[in-house]
């Protein structure tokens, strides 16, 4: 070979390879248009870098809540049916304080989102991004304010004729009740520590064990046993494990519970496929009624399966208030017929 | 104890198979007279021609199975292969009462059955915070970009297509939800290793270091030092990465999973990995990354994700999952067949890098031997451990202990609560005991 050719080869040996990494190496993807980055970039920092302009009353919050929000949360933020209670637990003197007393005192009763929460930015995005639950993304900046400015006055941080907006969320940050509850001040943070920018304290574990081998202790101290009910509370523990191999799992249902345990019918199983069991309980409310309220409701109308086939295929609203009912096209008749019918014979 | 008389494959199986709980402890006490008694009863119940054929030998062995006289299913008879159907009562299950809606809720993976330290995709645990969907992976996007214009040079806009396109790695490491055994902080709560530790999975993942993308878009080290992950499902789920481990190559977004594409539970087409990391940051069908000079107080790391102390703060931006290990066979829920040997098997796993050893107790922690390590060990990976153990019908307490290559010690329930309290919900890593009682029934037990 020639030394011409030599260097041909490495010349073209070094076409082919790519730098590691680096600026636009690749020449793989594309830059992101101004709109692209607008249409997804919603995150909003605690420093409100990121919030858009916008402003709502209380009073259209609480619209907004009784009309997209209540029948998970309850009216006012404090069910606890499906979701934990957003509002309550705090008091005048945390939001004097900034910290919710209930935790110093260790007696708080249930921890809700305004116990905890110590950045009002935070409840601001996240309801922004993902709610209404089975309508994410749907509410407008102005809606999302309005909600919020909601919250804050049945949190008592607000009173009932206030406007909440970017020029004044500020404000009400230095009223929020937990707003000195958070620490970090721990050895989980994986980046650097606080001294060097970052968080924490570098790694430090806070909790120390030494990796005795030999007569470690002399007494073993029993802190806690299962108690009975949880023993059964996850079915039928044998049916759990394989049946060979060199255990088994521990039979903890007779066998007359076992047998008395109903396999899943293949209704149910339509039903949960069909994606109905997300709303709506066999006794029990979720975003939707019960199947109980339902047959409750309609039990005594003679074309009661006929006219509640038509309102799954088309969906509604306003019955049960004001959360719709999306339209279910998709379902084929059949199945909606076959769903309804077992609804009304009591959905087992 | 009906089921433990099913003893496949043992010629002569040992009394005790035949015996009830009641008359294994008669044994044990020492009243062996009955045995002949049980034998001859047992004897009996069989019926005659299998008696005459059982004392030549084992019928499984002797009648030749329908699959040694059969023709066999043929090639692709199951394009997608699926497990036997013998193996139908390992599953991914939920815990009863643990949520009210399933789309914000967590299935545990059934890691009293599994054995090395590969979880079987379709029994990797599933946590989502607003249900999960089939994302079409030609209409995925994934875009980079900064809080601050001056962060990256240019934010960029990838397809499926370009990721796939770039160099990959291929790596194994555990996931694990920071609440994992959260339901035990106060007390014992729940019956298996599934529910008290089953919120853990460990895979190959497969993509392009996130540091790859971040320098094609010209990203501005020195300014930007946290980055934003966020998910394209409904509730968009949002967490808050260190710079550091994406410039030390360590987090990646992965399409691949255990050898195929990653599946739609678990982020289908693309997700994060942020190895040893709780799995909230491993954010699924991830759909933007924004850099920034910030953390960013996320809903998961504001209001949930956050560890309540004994003084009533709360820590927020915990992250990393300290070292932890559980004995996973025999384990809670479980029963002994009978006394005699058993290898008793478990994992390890640390958050901070490699397992280094992992200690095995039989008698609540009062003496400790250590494990035999499965190799070869990887960071951040999930680590099998055995060990032998002759159990003589007394009762005993075992436990596992893993050490990690920082030397840190899993601690035990009486040294973790010292400092943190009963309330945190979130990274209990506690050493696990369980309780064998003559019978041979395994229970879950708190020794402090």
């Amino acid at each position: 070979m020639s030394r011409f050719s030599k260097s041909i080869l490495l010349v073209a040996l070094c076409g082919a390879s790519v730098a590691a990494s680096a600026f636009d190496t690749y020449g793989i993807g594309r830059q992101a248009t101004p709109a692209e980055v607008k249409a997804w970039d919603i995150d909003v920092r605690a420093d409100f870098k990121g919030l858009p302009k916008g402003s709502g009353t209380v009073q259209k919050g609480n619209d907004l809540f009784e009309e997209k929000c209540a029948s998970c949360h309850g009216s006012f933020g404090e069910s606890n049916e499906v979701f934990t209670p957003l509002v309550g637990g705090t008091t005048k003197d945390d939001i004097k304080n900034g910290r919710v007393g209930g935790f110093v005192s260790g007696d708080i009763p249930q921890r809700t989102t305004f116990t905890k929460v110590a950045t009002i930015s935070t409840v601001w995005d996240y309801i922004y991004r993902a709610m209404p639950w089975t309508a994410p993304k749907s509410l407008k900046p102005d809606d999302v304010y309005a909600i919020l400015a909601y919250f804050l006055n049945l949190a008592e941080i607000v009173p009932e004729d206030f406007t909440l907006s970017d020029q004044n969320i500020a404000e009400v940050q230095k009223k929020m009740p937990n707003r000195y509850g958070m620490s970090t001040d721990h050895g989980m943070w994986p980046g650097a520590p606080a001294k060097k920018g970052g968080i924490g304290n570098g790694g430090k574990p806070d909790v120390k064990n030494v990796a005795c081998m030999k007569n470690c202790k002399t007494e073993v101290q029993i802190g806690s046993t299962l108690p009975d009910y949880a023993r059964t509370a996850h079915g039928e523990l044998a049916d759990q494990y394989r049946s060979f191999g060199p255990v088994r799992g521990t039979r903890t249902l007779d066998g007359s519970a076992a047998a008395a345990a109903p396999a899943v019918s293949p209704e149910m199983e339509l039903a949960t496929k069909s994606g109905c069991m997300a709303c709506h309980g066999v006794n029990n409310k979720i975003v939707g009624p019960g199947y109980n309220e339902v047959v409750a409701r309609y039990k005594d109308q003679a074309d009661a399966e006929s006219r509640l086939v038509a309102k799954v295929k088309a969906g509604g609203q306003g019955v049960w208030g004001a959360v719709p009912m999306p339209p279910n096209g998709h379902l084929a008749d059949a199945d909606i017929k076959k769903l309804v019918h077992w609804i009304f014979s009591g959905a087992k | 104890m009906s089921d433990l008389d099913k003893q496949p494959g043992r010629l002569r199986p040992a009394p005790e198979n035949f015996l009830s709980e009641e008359q294994i402890r008669e044994v044990a006490a020492g009243r062996r007279s009955f045995l002949r008694r049980s034998l001859m009863v047992a004897g009996a119940a069989l019926a005659a021609p299998l008696a005459a054929r059982a004392a030549e030998g084992d019928p499984a062995i002797l009648e030749l199975p329908e699959w040694s006289t059969t023709l066999g299913q043929p090639v692709a008879a199951r394009p997608y292969g699926m497990p036997s159907k013998f193996e139908s009562q390992l599953l991914r299950r939920e815990s009863p009462g643990l949520a009210r809606v399933g789309g914000a809720s967590v299935s545990f993976c059934p890691l009293q059955g599994l054995f090395g330290i590969i979880t079987p995709s379709g029994l990797h645990f599933e946590r989502h915070h607003q249900g999960w969907h089939e994302v079409d992976p030609a209409r995925h996007r994934l875009m980079i970009n900064g809080s601050d214009p001056a962060f990256l040079k240019k934010p960029k806009v990838y397809t499926m297509d370009d990721l796939m396109r770039l160099p990959p790695v291929s790596r194994i490491h555990f996931i694990e939800c920071g609440a994992n055994t959260g339901l035990e902080w106060g007390n014992v709560a729940v019956p298996t290793v599934q529910y008290t530790h089953g919120m853990l999975s460990c895979s190959e993942f497969t993509g392009v270091p996130l540091k790859t993308l971040l320098e094609d878009c010209g990203v501005d080290y020195k300014k930007a030092r946290y980055v934003l992950a966020e998910g394209a499902d409904g509730s968009s789920m949002t967490r808050t990465i260190p710079m550091e481990m994406v410039e030390n190559g360590e987090v990646f977004v992965a399409y691949g999973m255990n050898g195929e594409m990653l599946r739609p539970e678990n982020g289908y087409p693309l997700r994060l990995v942020v190895p040893g990391v709780q799995g909230v940051s491993w954010v699924k069908w991830l759909r933007r990354i924004e850099v920034g000079d910030k953390p960013y107080a996320t809903k998961d790391e504001a209001v949930h994700y956050i560890d309540l102390m004994p003084d009533g703060t709360h820590r927020q931006y915990t992250s990393i999952q300290e070292a932890k290990s559980v004995i996973t066979s025999p384990s809670g829920g479980q029963t002994l067949l009978n006394q005699g040997f058993y290898n008793v098997s478990g994992v390890a796993w640390s958050g901070r890098g490699k397992i280094k050893q992992v200690d095995v107790s039989f008698d609540g922690g009062i003496n400790w031997q250590t494990a035999r390590i499965e190799g070869p060990v990887q960071n951040k990976a999930l680590t099998r451990f055995n060990i032998g153990w002759k159990w003589d019908g007394k009762p005993a307490i075992l436990q596992s202990r893993a050490i990690d290559e920082t030397g840190y010690v899993q601690p035990t329930y009486g040294q973790l609560r010292k400092v943190r309290g009963t309330k945190s919900i979130y990274h209990n890593n506690a050493i696990q005991s369980w309780k064998v009682v003559e019978s041979g029934e395994i229970t879950n037990v708190q020794v402090l």
